[in-house]
């Protein structure tokens, strides 16, 4: 552990404000393009990237420095109005952002950084400024003072409205108890104001108590102040600094209009009590705004490790309460008892500190979204189209995690929506198409799953094509007749590439089967759909997090087995009608006028042999992707309910078939099947057998 | 016992597998747990017992007898599991008893005879006598790591 090293960790620091700042920075380039700008826009552009150049500076980055020097003159050339903002010079802004990070990401892993791959954009960066440079300097921006009405039942009675650098300020002082305990006295506080300019001092007693009721170490006095002076805000506020949360205080600037009610002649530093009716310090108005006043969500940064350790915890706490309900339960206590009815409500507790805790780990997908804008520059550029990434939902939540491992895949499908999903310009046209293409990116919520969709408005898939290719690789039998779903699938087949000129973007032997492979990783699923001229989307179903499971508990040959609820779409009871064996080990199962494969989990799993006879046994429906159904035969269900998984240490032993596994009520392990998995193993497993009985005919 | 090389003394945990004795660095020791049911992994080679509950965390266990060939150890209550640490991976081993832990110098460690080749050959590091017992010392990574290549 090196955190230790003091350095380290403000580096580290460092840089976590720098992705924060990328972000603003990308979010401002952003509403600069699509117009949603507000004037103010521009200046976090600039202070974003001025932000950076700071704290380059100071670790010594003197690359970034640099960079982010010339990035930022430019930027204040547009912030003063000497550079007008263009299309073109966005596009610029946006690839020195682009750029910007790179250099950030080769700081951070201690990277040595190509100096020279910054010249062109450096280059281009300089022409804006001296191009703008013979432009007359700007006028300045007139700064318009918002008029208040600040409805004050105190005003000032010392005239000396001629100095016109004098601002008054009112000031409502209410100290606590703490602030004397500590030594602090309102005295020397207001004679230290009284140095700044004119005080007037307005004591107010309403709160005392009658003598009865007095408590001698409470304080029931506060103090309105009205301050004319010509230091600012801070320097009133720095006089506070020694009772700073000792105190209730606002300071707020008197506007000059508003002056003239002759101020209540009571003014005392000590309370008198025979100034009873002494009004509090009315403030209708709210507080004057400032052009700033953008209310900032207040975030903590906590280390991620701290997060996984309450993850834990609160798994354990689920696995605790299953086992204290099972063993109440099985004490036969009455289920309108107090301690059943205490133990409803602890459930529910435990349920709603669950789904907080998942929710510490969510984070917008925004993130994500915004190194695709970048993926979609890149590849346009390199490909020469015009693509427009358009984005919905970016503020929708997943777990972290599942958004750490989503980008390679979601970086390839974007790659392949632009490079081979969108035509050529002239091709769009032609087809009357706008000439730019588009690229949609959209992310919601959708019975507690996380939906992303990312479709193009392309040529969509070239079924017979496809097909083609497919046979000429061997992937499918030359004589194959396939649904058009199916030849849509043949995308995810390993070794399939439909690109006829491999670009340096997509088709590096990097195909389809990779994305779906991690998606699968990930719980998730993917559906492909696809219209011929319109275009094709993709749809990505993830579950909301990657720490607990919907599951159906099952049993088979006594052991307790998970399966995860979103593949379960029915239950049947199998009986002689819908039972046909088609021979021995190989039943099919008819339901709702179709047909399925009959697997036996118990024979699949290896814990007892084949049987033939299913007649009365309890088979649960799967629809796995690519709406491939089978039917797997238990022997009881248990229930359904929420467990947490517990990751299987793959390094030593990876069973097929199993994803993870839980712990139960009685502190057994349980393990979750990974159906897609079960039934490809069977597959395979047939397979071999088959090769078997092809090697015994031959023998 | 020579006196002069007892500065490296290590610590082994002494355990019984059938009517034979072995031994492990205590250093790689973790905990020992009584027996519990472990539930099985479907497929797995028979020396993989299955996964038990770790306060938690779920740990796989290894039939030291069958691993290593042995008759399987007579099914009791008294049987104990060995939490191991092997590179960050905890590992359960099931034993018949745990017996002691000694302290020896590196000297009263033997190679094993190269002669003696055979299969189980390759997990013992060391012999050495205690009492008049022959203790056979572990080694820990052909045991754990082994056990993955060959369930893999």
């Amino acid at each position: 552990m090196s955190s230790t090293d003091p350095m380290a960790e403000i580096r580290a620091s460092f840089f976590v404000e720098c992705e924060e700042l990328l972000e603003a920075l990308q979010d401002g380039l952003c509403a600069l393009e699509n117009g949603s700008d507000d004037g103010e826009t521009i200046h976090v552009v600039f202070r974003a990237v001025h932000s950076i150049k700071g704290g380059a500076g100071a670790f010594g980055f003197d690359h970034l420095v640099q960079f982010s020097h010339q990035y930022e003159t430019v930027l204040d050339a547009v912030r003063d109005g000497r550079l007008p903002v263009t299309p073109q010079l966005l596009n610029l802004f946006f690839r020195a952002a682009d750029h910007l990070s790179d250099i950030i990401r080769a700081a951070r892993e201690e990277e040595n950084f190509p100096v020279q791959t910054s010249a062109a954009i450096l280059a281009e960066l300089d022409a804006q400024v001296t191009d703008a440079a013979p432009q007359s300097p700007p006028e300045e921006i007139a700064f318009a003072p918002v008029a208040l009405n600040l409805d004050l039942n105190i005003a000032d009675d010392v005239a000396l409205h001629d100095d016109a650098q004098a601002k008054r300020f009112i000031i409502q002082f209410t100290p606590e108890p703490e602030l004397f305990e500590t030594g602090n006295d309102v005295p020397h506080i207001f004679a230290a104001l009284a140095e700044l300019g004119t005080l007037d001092v307005q004591c107010d007693t309403g709160r005392i108590p009658t003598l009865d009721l007095l408590v001698p170490e409470a304080v029931y006095l506060s103090w309105s102040l009205v301050l004319q002076t010509d230091v600012d805000e801070a320097e009133i506020a720095s006089t506070f600094e020694f009772v700073e949360g000792l105190c209730d205080l606002q300071i707020l600037p008197e506007p000059m209009a508003e002056m003239g009610a002759p101020y209540p002649e009571n003014k005392s530093k000590l309370p008198s009590s025979d100034a009873p009716n002494a009004a509090p310090l009315q403030v209708d108005q709210p507080a004057p705004s400032t052009p700033t006043d953008t209310k900032k969500k207040t975030v903590i940064r906590v280390d991620i490790e701290r997060v996984e350790r309450l993850v834990n915890l609160v798994g354990e706490l689920v696995i605790n309460q299953a086992m204290l309900s099972q063993s109440m339960q099985s004490a036969g206590l009455s289920p309108h008892s107090d301690a059943m009815n205490g133990l409803e409500e602890f459930q529910r507790l435990t349920r709603d500190i669950q789904d907080s805790v998942m929710m510490i780990r969510a984070q917008p997908v925004k993130s994500l979204f915004q190194r695709m804008s970048r993926i979609v520059r890149e590849t346009s550029a390199s490909v020469s189209k015009d693509v427009r990434l358009i984005t919905e939902g970016e503020t929708t939540e997943v777990d972290k995690t599942v958004i750490e491992r989503l980008a390679d895949p979601l970086t390839h499908m974007i790659r392949n929506a632009v490079d081979h999903g969108i035509e050529s310009a002239q091709s769009r046209v032609a087809n009357g198409k706008p000439a730019h293409g588009e690229v949609r990116l959209k992310a919601s919520h959708r019975s507690g799953r996380v939906v992303i969709d990312i479709s193009d408005d392309g040529g969509g898939i070239d079924r017979d094509r496809v097909l083609e290719i497919a046979k000429t690789k061997g992937l499918v039998p030359t004589d194959a007749k396939l649904s058009d779903t199916e030849i849509d699938n043949l995308l995810f087949m390993p070794g399939f590439s439909t690109s006829s000129n491999v670009s340096d973007l997509s088709g590096r032997g990097v195909g389809m089967d990779v994305v779906k492979t991690a998606i699968h990783a990930l719980g998730g699923r993917i559906a492909i759909q696809s219209t011929m001229g319109l275009g094709t989307s993709f749809s990505i179903s993830l579950p909301l997090t990657l720490a607990v499971l919907d599951g159906m508990v099952v049993d088979v040959e006594g052991e307790t087995l998970v399966v995860p609820l979103n593949v379960v779409s029915e239950t049947v009871t199998l009986t002689d009608q819908n039972v046909e064996m088609v021979r021995s080990g190989c039943s099919i199962v008819r339901n709702r006028g179709g047909f399925l494969p009959l697997l036996d989990l118990g024979e699949l799993l290896g814990y007892r042999d084949v049987t033939n006879c299913f007649v009365d046994r309890i088979a649960l429906l799967l629809t796995l992707d690519d709406d491939m159904c089978v039917a797997l035969v238990v022997d009881e269900i248990h229930d359904q309910r929420q467990v947490v998984i517990k990751g299987l240490d793959d390094s030593f032993y990876r069973a097929p078939g199993i994803a993870a596994a839980t712990i139960l009520g009685d502190g057994q392990i349980a393990l979750i099947l990974d159906p897609a998995d079960i039934v490809a193993h069977a597959g395979t497993s047939e397979k071999t057998l088959s090769k078997h009985q092809v090697l015994e005919a031959h023998a | 016992m020579s006196d002069g090389d007892m500065k490296q003394p290590i610590e082994l945990l002494t355990f019984k597998l059938g009517d034979q004795e072995y031994a492990l660095e205590i250093m790689s020791v973790r905990e020992i747990r009584g027996w519990t049911k472990a539930t099985p992994m479907p497929l797995a080679p028979s020396f993989m017992r299955g996964v038990i509950n770790l306060r938690g965390t779920v740990l796989p266990v290894i039939d030291l007898a069958e691993r290593l060939g042995l008759p399987k150890c007579g099914q009791n209550n008294r049987n104990v599991i060995i939490v191991v640490k092997l590179e960050g991976h905890m590992t359960g081993l099931l034993v018949d008893a745990v017996s002691d832990i000694v302290a020896l110098g590196n000297s009263d460690l033997q190679d094993p005879p190269d002669a003696a080749g055979g299969n189980g050959m390759h997990v013992i590091k060391s012999l050495t006598v205690i009492d008049e017992r022959m203790i056979r010392v572990l080694d820990l990574a052909q045991v754990v790591v082994q056990a993955e290549s060959d369930a893999a």
